[in-house]
């Protein structure tokens, strides 16, 4: 498989604060890898490379290159708006916008000025579906989002990550706000997404990234301390940081 | 007396205290509107509306005054709110937070509080004589327009900064431009807020008399404008003349005038209350 997106000697400082530490990592293509680490050990900082989420941030400043199937996403000639159609995110937590389900699914669409109403119908029948929200709300789509569950809200905002068909997919903690029955439909929502997307999680909860990941990789004060498949991280990590993290001695 | 019975006492004293100081206000203002409306309610009727000036009391009306006061609304609304939501947008979303960005702020809060008469000096150098407008509609709207400009910037900023990160992140991650998530996002759900100070704005500047005084209305204006350029007058100015005049006719006259403008502003704060309650009803998050 080739390799989806790669990070080469990858440094971000904000202002003078150097919060991610020359990092390579490379992530194939129809995979899910797992970020995991303490608290403001730089993994969701990463995470927001990979669609320039960071250039919002005053006094963000990066070295190294970020590419995505070969290309880099920070050169001057490409616009950001195009890498975040093909780069989407899901945040923390779950975000639609005060409109109705429909309109949330095709902002991705209408924003690019598509108004052909059947295919309209079509993107938001088939992201539902691919989110597995369609049977809950396919009677209900004129209806506010925000009257939805937390639960089904991040499904929701899924479904509106998937509906301009990118092909990576972030998610930052998408389940940490939510309960453990929504949680686990939202990982189960990460397996089947995998055969048509690269994902990456950032996730605290370690089962959680024992589960849905295929590679995890272990930030720890900016550094990526090790970067390897989710078994060898959880059945035998070859650093002792790393072992101490997922047995839970410090986090 | 010991130490908690003295401190209830003075908890009881600032208690009263309190309640005097919320109702003088509210009494100053009853016994005013009382008064004005004893002494003026008899004279409305639609003749009195309809009315143009006149040299008795009986047949003068407020027409050309009201209409005065509708096209300085009107133009004063064309022309402040796109410039005042503009720069508004301009300082929240695309000005760098730095020190030219402070100072701009602090001068733009301290506009908010120079005495209007000011602004009408400016506006009788700048609208009437250089830029050659004369005394027209035109030449005061643009007057309180410099004046309500404040206002309205510092409260579509205060309503966008309220629209939550998540919103304008969730916007841009799809592949937005700021521009798009601007108008798509932060207008709709900060749209109560700019609708509010907007409307108390424009009531701000239907109220206004000594901007207006300067930049040259006048008391006696036989007809009501018809183009920007035409002289005019406004409620607040007829008001006025009519209670500088000695004969009794004409402080009854001002009384009903003043009730009629009481009227136009209150009715502006119902509306600019009702669009908030809408709005907030609309969005949630």
């Amino acid at each position: 498989m080739s390799q989806k997106l790669e990070a080469k000697n990858v440094n971000v400082f904000y202002d003078q604060t150097h919060v991610i530490k020359n990092v390579n990592l490379s992530v194939k293509a129809n995979s899910v890898a797992a970020f995991i680490g303490p608290s403001g050990c730089g993994k969701s900082t990463f995470l927001r490379l990979y669609n320039r989420m960071n250039d919002l941030i005053e006094g963000f400043r990066k070295e190294g290159e970020v590419l995505l199937d070969g290309k880099d996403i920070y050169a001057k000639d490409l616009r950001v708006e195009d890498l975040r159609k093909k780069v989407g995110m899901v945040f923390q937590k779950p975000n639609p916008f005060p409109k109705s389900i429909y309109e949330n699914v095709i902002y991705g669409l209408r924003i690019r000025g598509v108004n052909n109403k059947k295919l309209l119908d079509e993107t938001v029948e088939r992201s539902l579906r691919q989110a597995a929200l369609w049977e809950e709300v396919k009677d209900n789509l004129k209806k506010s989002a925000l009257a939805l569950s937390g639960g089904q809200q991040q499904r929701l905002c899924i479904a509106r990550a998937i509906a301009t068909e990118p092909s990576v997919l972030l998610m930052d903690e998408p389940a940490s706000a939510l309960d453990p029955i929504s949680s686990s439909k939202i990982e189960e929502l990460i397996y089947e997404l995998k055969t048509q997307y690269t994902i990456i999680i950032v996730t605290h909860n370690m089962q959680q990234a024992g589960r849905v990941s295929d590679t995890t990789a272990f930030f720890y004060l900016g550094e990526l301390v090790e970067y390897d498949t989710t078994k060898k991280i959880f059945m035998n990590p070859s650093d002792v940081r790393t072992q101490d993290y997922i047995t839970g001695r410090f986090g | 007396m010991n130490r908690i019975q003295t401190n209830r006492i003075k908890d009881k004293a600032f208690q009263y205290f309190g309640v005097f100081c919320t109702f003088f206000g509210l009494a100053m203002l009853a016994v005013f509107v009382l008064d004005v409306l004893r002494k003026g309610i008899h004279r409305i009727d639609w003749d009195f509306i309809s009315n143009l000036p006149s040299r008795f009391p009986e047949k003068a009306g407020i027409f050309t005054a009201l209409m005065g006061t509708c096209w300085i609304l009107i133009l004063t609304a064309i022309i402040a709110i796109p410039i005042g939501v503009a720069a508004g947008i301009y300082l929240e979303e695309y000005g760098k937070r730095n020190r030219f960005a402070a100072i701009l702020e602090i001068n733009i809060t301290n506009l908010a509080g120079i005495p209007s008469i000011i602004y009408g000096l400016l506006g009788l150098e700048i609208f009437v004589r250089i830029a050659g407008l004369g005394q027209s509609v035109l030449a005061g709207a643009l007057t309180l327009s410099l004046l309500v400009l404040p206002i309205i910037i510092v409260s579509t900023r205060e309503s966008i900064r309220a629209v939550p990160r998540s919103l304008r992140e969730a916007s841009l991650a799809l592949g937005a431009s700021k521009w798009q998530t601007i108008w798509n996002q932060v207008l709709p759900a900060g749209g109560g807020g700019i609708l509010t100070g907007v409307i108390l704005a424009l009531s701000r500047a239907v109220g206004e008399a000594a901007p207006l005084i300067v930049v040259g209305a006048l008391a006696y204006v036989p007809f009501a404008p018809s183009t920007p350029l035409d002289e005019f007058s406004v409620l607040p100015i007829q008001i006025y003349n009519w209670v500088s005049r000695p004969q009794q006719g004409f402080v009854t006259n001002s009384a009903a005038a003043i009730i009629i403008l009481l009227i136009v502003t209150f009715l502006m704060n119902g509306i600019a209350i009702y669009f908030r309650s809408r709005w907030q009803k609309k969005v949630k998050w």
